[in-house]
């Protein structure tokens, strides 16, 4: 009797304890996958770039917040099925020649982002997002549920703010130097999205992006119109 | 020993790199900004044909129109360049660059538009 009582509760406590050590091990294996997979293109650790040599020098979006920054469902599938979302590349600069009507941009420098099995995919994604950073910043942000018609967004963005001098709205309208932005509600969340709006520095304070003090009336109106261009964006 | 340069090698190599680069430190640093900022509109030859151009409702400057950026006087410039085109009565898409460049990188900016234009406002 006594021997059954120790087999049981050994059963018991082996069961309790193997979801806990199964998801340890699939957090490890997916940081283990990070380090040896994304580490040479990807800050893991941040701070982002604080001078223009370490902004150039940069191959890829910084990583160190992404679980602030990205939504886990489309870095599972993004991470499967890479597009590219910067059509100038990571640093327009280096991928951009003066041609005769004007700067375009050369195909030939920029390289497809590497695709990962599902599995993979899915460990690196939640890699991703237990990698937090400035919290502080998300915590200001309040975006409440709601909706714009897109032809007022687009009042907004294009007339009223002029974003669509570096972004692109539809696959083939829009500025090239930023990342492309009918797929941002479906891969960024709502506070993120009106944190950086708010101020891109605060975030990447080097990057390209101009702060335009933007009132936080209309930072909801473009969060909203950036949810409505992506049908899948959704609030939280 | 030969281990260290001449005292006279060292002091005629500071005089040449003195005088053959006057503010180079200074036009180098507004020509990164320039790369890394303004170009993505104003074009990476300053011509205002940037690679964002196509779609633009108003089409950025160009910098090396002397006839034009010689009507602009450097306070004009730096209001554009530091609060955005509204500032001045331009187009919104020309964006505030004041939480990102300093107040000195902004002067060196209009610095480096001088020499894009080989200008001067004709008013000054």
């Amino acid at each position: 009797m006594k021997r059954l009582v120790i087999v049981l509760s050994g059963f018991v406590l082996s069961a309790l304890l193997s979801g806990p050590i199964e998801n340890a091990r699939a957090g490890q294996k997916g940081m283990e996958l990070l380090m040896s997979r994304c580490a040479s293109c990807h800050n893991l650790h941040g701070p982002a770039p604080t001078t223009l040599a370490a902004l150039w020098a940069r191959k890829g979006p910084d990583m160190f917040y992404a679980g602030s920054k990205y939504r886990k469902k489309w870095l599972v599938s993004w991470l499967e099925h890479p597009v590219r979302i910067r059509p100038a590349g990571m640093f327009y600069a280096d991928h951009v020649v003066p041609g005769p009507e004007g700067d375009v941009i050369d195909p030939s420098t920029l390289k497809p982002h590497m695709a990962l099995s599902p599995a993979d995919a899915r460990l690196a994604a939640e890699a991703l997002m237990s990698l937090r950073g400035h919290d502080d910043l998300i915590a200001k942000e309040t975006v409440p549920p709601g909706s714009i018609s897109k032809s007022m967004g687009a009042l907004v963005f294009d007339k009223f703010l002029g974003c669509i001098a570096c972004h692109r709205i539809e696959p083939d309208y829009g500025g090239l130097s930023g990342p492309e932005l009918y797929t941002a509600g479906d891969r960024l969340r709502p506070r993120f999205m009106a944190s950086y709006i708010r101020s891109p520095q605060a975030w990447d304070p080097k990057i390209w992006m101009p702060n335009k003090h933007v009132s936080d009336s209309r930072i909801v109106q473009l969060v909203h119109y950036l949810q409505a261009l992506s049908k899948g964006g959704s609030h939280g | 020993m030969g281990r260290f340069p001449d005292f006279r090698t060292v002091l005629l190599s500071l005089l040449i790199g003195a005088t053959a680069i006057p503010g180079t430190a200074l036009a180098s640093s507004a020509k990164d900004n320039y790369r890394t900022y303004c170009a993505q509109c104003h074009g990476l030859q300053g011509n205002g044909r940037g690679v964002n151009i196509r779609d633009m409702s108003v089409q950025p400057r160009n910098h090396t129109d002397a006839q034009y950026m010689s009507t602009r006087s450097d306070q004009d410039l730096f209001t554009a360049d530091q609060k955005g085109g509204l500032a001045i009565d331009k187009s919104v898409l020309m964006p505030p660059w004041g939480d990102t460049l300093t107040s000195a990188e902004i002067r060196d900016m209009v610095q480096y538009l001088r020499t894009l234009c080989r200008c001067k406002n004709s008013a000054q």
